[in-house]
Order: structure tokens, then C-alpha cells, then sequence
């Protein structure tokens, strides 16, 4: 626990010395609120929703996204430095390092999370239901949130090369949320697309969210809870178990 | 004595090549080995074997006394590895960097930082402490890699090419810090593809290519086995056929003359030889130009072997 929390700090350090990270987190998610929503606010219905507030699900998911790049960056330069090396010869934990990358980029996506929820709410979004739902709306977010840092992990220990790391997560931060629900509702979407978004996991997290915000315009039954559910899951176990066995044994 | 690092039989494969074929290493505790040997020679697969970062196929590997492969958590509590590249942290300070490494080895915040301020006092960088390590020089970077290794004294030490791409100034400053660590009793494994470098700090030098130890010795026994001592004297270029005659006596083997008047040969004796080839040459009334004693390099002793390699 010390150990990770000692990597923690040092990850914190690190990203109060680069404050581009938090631009880069915040910067897709602000732009996809501000300008989709005040450009397409009157073109663009949501079957008798609000289009503004459809909008906020998908702008929270992309901090999450967001996150990704910043996360696997970290780790491939820890690996290429050596740093990695340095730290599997301590006597440590050889899941400290990779617990700490997360855990302070966790707080990095919390407050770009805080930031998108009060230019969200200066916009006009605001949830439709009680309390309790809207946390757990919350709850769902920042779970997807985590849950990507550790696909940042993944990213990181596999790919080696910084540049086409940074490529592959504006591709995720940037285009995925186009072949999904999040700027707009799937039956609007060009068929050759709709079954991508359909299927895509992003979407499922999605509805759940305006489902629990009473953003939603089409009423969901059980089946996003599912898919989220265990895409998140599965996610998580795999970049998990990938990540910290590439720490582990790094050759 | 007891060995610090043994090794023996030590094996590793990567997906298209050997890289290491039957590796045998012992180093006494408190003494100094040198790793030497040119570019993929095996040298870092030896030291990520030794530092536990890498299994290896076959073999066996002992560090102060703890299997590698089997306990490697004990072999870890026991040393400091600063490998090729400065693992240092860019974004953090010189001082942050040792304070995070004190807080992940639990001497706590405190301890973390008492320990922090004698390392950079230690190897002269408080004045950066608290300046980001990216704007550190070559040399500094270096320093602090190594005091990150000695946050808890280990018992043995591994420096994978220490001086790699550092200027000749602060390569000296270096080995100074190194000897001093020397000193303080801890057992060092250091690669090198500099034989100058493992001339001066090692006390032992193993040899190794294309994934085997091919000689080891003290670098004056591997400079012996090389050849020994050799006269080089330059004459005047029409004397050379009497200086040549002169000297046949006290060599080993004929006389070889080189351009200019110089003549190379291999004493037979060594200080008498030295004195009556001084007196002959006197003596046959040559001019002599240049007189000296040639002890081979560290160079040649390389040079030999990995061409006696080439060629056998």
C-alpha cells in the first residue's frame, strides 16, 4: 500500500509538471459539448429530448476515453526508459507501479470529469430523476473511466512506440464515439453504421447513463446493464491481466 | 571467500538467437568484475538475468547467496541496478527522484528524505536537487541513476555500461564515484565495452562474446596471456640492420622492423634483457632515437581474442 501509494505521488508530480494532460483530457469532451450542442441543438432531434442533455452522456464517456492516451503513454515511456527495470529489481510489489499509474490518472480523469459536469450543467444538462440514479449514473462513468486506464495499461505494455500510441487513442478519443450513440441516436445513423454502433460497448454505457439521468429519449430495457456490464468487466480482467503479467515479467 | 555472484551454465534463447551459451561467472564479495565484450555480446542478458528482470533458460545464478530464479525477492532486497539507459525520472526532481525510491523501499517520509539529501550531498548534486532531471547534463543523470541504486546500501551492485555516451571528463568523475562505492565493500558487476574502463576499475575481467565467456583474469594476467612485454626501439633507419643484429640475442623471436627505424621485439628476459639490449645497441654504435617499454593494452588483449575467435 505505501508502495502504491508512493507511485501514486510520483504520478501526480509528474502531471502537475505537464498541465497539457488535463487540457488533452478535457479538451475532445468541451469541444463535442460546445460545439455539437450549440450548432446542432436545432437540427438534430432525439426523439423528444433534449438534444443538449443527450449529448452530455457522450462527452462524460469521452473524458474517459480521454483517458486512455495520457495512461498508455506513461507506461510505454516507463518502459523504454528503463524506469520499469529500476523498479521490478526493488524488493516492491510488481503490481504497485502499474496500481499507481492508474490510481493518479484516476484523479486526473475525476476532475476533468468535475469540469465537463459544470460546463454541462452551465450548458443547461440536468438530470431528469432522483438523487440515487444520478449517482449511479455517475458511478457507471467513473467506473468506464478506470476501467479505460487500465486499456491504457494494456496499450502501453504492448505497443512500444510512443507515436502510433498517441494515434490509436485520438482515434478512440476522437472518431469511436462517431460509430456509436454518443452524438446521436442510432436509428439516425447511416445504416452501413448503425449495426457498428449497435454493438459498440461505448453505446450500451451510454444508454445507461441517460437511462439513469432521464436523459434518454427511447426507454431501455435490461439490456445495457448487461452489456456494459460485462464489457466493462471483461475489459478490466483482460487489461489487468495483460498489464501487470507484462510488469511482471518484462523481458 | 565467498562469492558474491556465481554463476554457472547460464542459458537464454530469444525467439531467432542464443544469447547467452553456457555462461560461467564468480565474483569474490567486495571485489570488482569487469564485463567486457563488443555489442550484443551478451553482457545486458547478463545482468537482466543476475538482476532478476529476466528467467533465464538454463543454468544456475546465485547473488549474494539467493538463486535468481528462486528467491528472487531476497536477491532483490540485496541489490542496485542502474542499467543502460539513465532510469531516472524526467518530469520529477533529482531529489524528488530519490525520495520516491526511499517511500517505495518504506524508510518513510522522513527517512525517505533524510536519505535523499546524503545521496545528493554524496554525489554533489544538491545544488539540482530541485531542479527537474531533464535539464540535468549526461554526467549528472548518470550520478543520480547511480545514487537511486544506493537509497538502501545493496550488497551488490550492477552498472551496465556506466559511461556509455558520457564526455571524457565526466567519465573520470565517474570512476571516481565508483571506486569510492569500491571501497565502502560493495561487490560490483560492471559491463563495459571500454577496456580502458575495465583496466581501471576492475579487479577481474571476464571476457565475453557472442554469448560465452572467452577469457577471464586480472587485466594483467589477461595482458600476459596476450604476449608479454615488448621493446620497441627506433634507430636511425641506415642502422637498422646492425641495431637488428644486435638485439637478435635477447629476443624471443626474430626482430621485426618497421617503417622509420622502428624495431619491435619480444624480450626473452625482461629488466636484465631491458639493459643489456640498451648497452648492445651502445655498444654496435647505433643512434638510438626513441627507447620504450611496451605493455599490451587491454585493446590488444581484445583485439586478439575476438580475432582468434573470428578465425578458429
Amino acid at each position: 500500500m505505501v508502495e502504491v501509494l508512493a507511485m501514486t505521488g510520483r504520478r501526480l508530480r509528474q502531471l502537475r509538471r505537464s498541465p497539457g494532460r488535463l487540457l488533452g483530457v478535457t479538451l475532445s469532451p468541451l469541444v463535442s459539448l460546445v460545439v455539437l450542442g450549440y450548432l446542432f441543438r436545432d437540427t438534430i432531434s432525439v426523439g423528444g429530448g433534449n438534444y443538449q442533455e443527450y449529448l452530455f452522456a457522450g462527452a462524460a464517456i469521452q473524458v474517459g476515453l480521454a483517458g486512455v492516451g495520457p495512461t498508455a503513454i506513461a507506461v510505454a515511456t516507463d518502459l523504454r526508459t528503463g524506469a520499469f527495470d529500476r523498479y521490478r529489481s526493488l524488493p516492491i510489489s510488481r503490481v504497485a507501479v502499474p496500481l499507481g499509474h492508474t490510481a493518479g490518472d484516476f484523479l486526473l480523469s475525476l476532475l476533468a470529469l468535475g469540469i465537463v459536469v459544470v460546463v454541462g450543467t452551465l450548458l443547461g444538462w440536468h438530470s431528469h430523476t432522483g438523487l440515487v440514479p444520478t449517482l449511479q449514473g455517475f458511478a457507471v462513468v467513473v467506473v468506464f473511466s478506470y476501467v479505460m486506464l487500465w486499456v491504457g495499461v494494456l496499450f502501453g505494455s504492448i505497443m512500444g512506440n510512443l507515436e502510433s500510441i498517441s494515434s490509436v487513442t485520438q482515434f478512440l478519443v476522437v472518431v469511436l464515439p462517431f460509430f456509436s450513440n454518443a452524438f446521436l441516436p442510432v436509428s439516425s445513423l447511416p445504416a452501413l453504421v448503425r449495426p457498428i454502433a449497435e454493438w459498440n460497448p461505448i453505446s450500451a454505457v451510454m444508454t445507461l447513463c441517460r437511462d439513469l439521468w432521464g436523459n434518454g429519449a427511447a426507454p431501455v430495457s435490461g439490456s445495457p446493464y448487461l452489456v456494459a456490464g460485462a464489457t466493462l468487466l471483461i475489459l478490466l480482467a483482460a487489461s489487468l491481466a495483460v498489464g501487470v503479467r507484462r510488469f511482471a515479467t518484462a523481458g | 571467500m565467498t562469492q558474491a555472484i556465481e554463476v554457472t551454465g547460464l542459458r537464454k534463447r530469444y525467439r531467432d538467437s542464443e544469447a547467452l551459451c553456457g555462461v560461467d561467472l564468480a565474483v569474490p564479495a567486495g571485489t570488482v568484475l569487469g564485463l567486457l565484450g563488443p555489442n550484443g555480446a551478451g553482457k545486458t542478458t547478463t545482468v537482466r538475468v543476475l538482476a532478476t528482470l529476466l528467467r533465464p533458460d538454463a543454468g544456475t545464478a546465485k547473488v549474494a547467496g539467493f538463486d535468481v530464479v528462486r528467491s528472487p525477492r531476497e536477491v532483490r532486497a540485496r541489490i542496485g541496478l542502474a542499467g543502460q539507459y539513465a532510469a531516472v525520472d524526467e518530469l520529477l526532481t533529482g531529489a524528488e527522484n530519490l525520495v520516491l525510491l526511499g517511500r517505495l523501499l518504506h524508510l518513510g517520509g522522513r527517512g525517505a528524505r533524510r536519505r535523499a539529501a546524503e545521496l545528493l550531498e554524496q554525489f554533489g548534486l544538491t545544488g539540482a536537487a530541485n531542479r527537474p532531471v531533464r535539464t540535468y547534463s549526461g554526467g549528472m543523470r548518470r550520478r543520480l541513476d547511480i545514487a537511486s541504486c544506493l537509497v538502501v546500501t545493496p550488497e551488490v551492485l550492477f552498472l551496465d555500461e556506466p559511461t556509455t555516451g558520457l564526455d571524457p571528463a565526466s567519465r573520470i568523475e565517474l570512476w571516481a564515484t565508483v571506486r569510492e562505492l569500491v571501497r565502502g565493500g560493495v561487490t560490483l558487476l560492471l559491463t563495459t565495452q571500454y577496456l580502458e574502463e575495465a583496466d581501471q576499475l576492475a579487479d577481474r575481467v571476464a571476457v565475453i562474446a557472442g554469448g560465452r565467456v572467452i577469457a577471464d583474469g586480472t587485466p594483467d594476467e589477461l595482458k600476459r596471456k596476450v604476449g608479454g612485454e615488448r621493446l620497441e626501439v627506433a634507430v636511425e633507419p641506415r642502422d637498422v640492420p646492425v641495431a637488428l643484429a644486435a638485439l637478435a640475442r635477447f629476443a624471443a623471436e626474430p626482430p621485426v622492423a618497421g617503417e622509420g627505424g622502428r624495431i619491435s621485439l619480444k624480450l626473452a628476459g625482461t629488466l636484465d634483457g631491458i639493459a643489456s639490449a640498451a648497452a648492445a645497441l651502445r655498444s654496435a654504435g647505433v643512434d638510438v632515437t626513441d627507447f620504450a617499454l611496451r605493455r599490451p593494452s587491454l585493446d590488444d588483449v581484445f583485439l586478439d581474442l575476438i580475432g582468434r575467435r573470428a578465425s578458429g
